[in-house]
């Protein structure tokens, strides 16, 4: 098995092979590029952000700073779009943000079921589950079969709202921070809060859960 | 919509595990990058964009892919191609063109050297 594979590989070394995706992308770029519309440069920095500086750690200090201070929390329930950019996170497509309170009585979820429109500014790009179909379809027929497929078991009595980002609008959920962190500092209240517990599919961690992810 | 309706047990398992990396290729990046960049030089809304993403996706699942995440980016790229040849930019010949141009020149270029178009050294067509 393993030495066909390498067999098969050998013969390749000779020349190049591209993919026909590959060649797609390539002309692509080639045209967009030779046209003036892209800057070969500027790509690489883009992808360069989206792997490295932006993701949910930006909502997590987002998240942090609203469970630490009042005034921001309040800004940030009126008008998110503008609290989230005095961080200097701003958005891409000019798209306005909503956050959304999770309390003992509510819990929200975020999706979308178009296509994927997320958050990029503070979650970064989208897991693969939340691009799946039975995420996108899911997810509104069933949002408690949701939580309970990602291990969240919510009392009956919590009433669970989805929310279907569009082009214009994304969501970012605040979710209830956790018993026994009172005087914790931003920093350390951002280590609780996960990716999925901003698009509702989680919830942040408990003090206990930190320390067992830790170890 | 009429819940009772739905056999949600027919749906496949959301792909909870799966945590793979942001691009799992360096073509799904290219394709992410040059959309937000035309949306940015104005070539497009974002919000037409969406309806031709989105569009894209129903005709995959119409034509039986089951759509769990991981063919997102074929996806994002065939919205990519369709809208900038809606739009004029390009057209799909120029673009069928220059895909041949650059498999010639794969096809030329000995492995682990940089592929550059007219390799082969046939002309490439202008963009």
């Amino acid at each position: 098995m393993s030495h066909s594979y390498d067999h098969a590989i050998g013969h390749n070394h000779e020349t190049s092979e591209l993919t026909d995706t590959e060649l797609r992308v390539r002309a692509l770029e080639s045209i967009l590029v030779e046209k003036g519309y892209v800057d070969p440069a500027a790509l690489d920095e883009l992808i360069e952000t989206y792997e490295t500086r932006v993701g949910p750690r930006n909502g997590a200090h987002v998240v942090a700073k609203a469970w630490s201070d009042e005034d921001f929390a309040n800004w940030l329930f009126e008008d998110a779009t503008a609290a989230i950019s005095s961080l200097g996170y701003i958005g891409r497509q000019g798209e306005h943000m909503v956050a959304l309170r999770n309390t003992p009585e509510k819990h929200n979820i975020v999706v979308c079921t178009l296509c994927s429109c997320y958050p990029w500014t503070v979650l970064g790009l989208p897991p693969v589950w939340y691009k799946s179909a039975p995420y996108r379809s899911k997810a509104v027929r069933d949002p408690r079969g949701v939580l309970h497929d990602f291990g969240v078991e919510l009392p009956e009595e919590t009433e669970i709202c989805v929310w279907d980002s569009t082009a214009e609008v994304r969501y970012l959920v605040i979710p209830r921070r956790p018993e026994g962190t009172d005087g914790w500092s931003e920093e350390d209240l951002a280590r609780l809060i996960t990716r999925d517990s901003m698009i509702g599919t989680g919830l942040a961690l408990s003090p206990g859960e930190l320390q067992e992810v830790a170890e | 919509m009429n819940h009772a309706d739905v056999d949600l047990s027919a749906l496949p398992d959301i792909p909870v595990r799966d945590d793979s990396p942001v691009f799992r290729e360096p073509w799904e990046a290219r394709a992410f990058a040059m959309a937000v960049k035309l949306n940015e030089a104005g070539v497009f809304e974002w919000g037409e964009w969406v309806r031709t993403l989105g569009a894209e996706i129903r005709a995959a699942q119409a034509n039986g892919d089951p759509d769990l995440g991981q063919t997102y980016y074929l996806h994002w790229l065939a919205a990519l191609e369709k809208i900038v040849t809606d739009k004029q930019v390009t057209a799909r010949e120029r673009l069928l063109a220059r895909k041949d141009a650059w498999d010639r020149a794969a096809k030329a270029t000995p492995h682990g050297e940089p592929i550059e178009l007219g390799r082969d050294g046939t002309p490439v067509a202008p963009a």
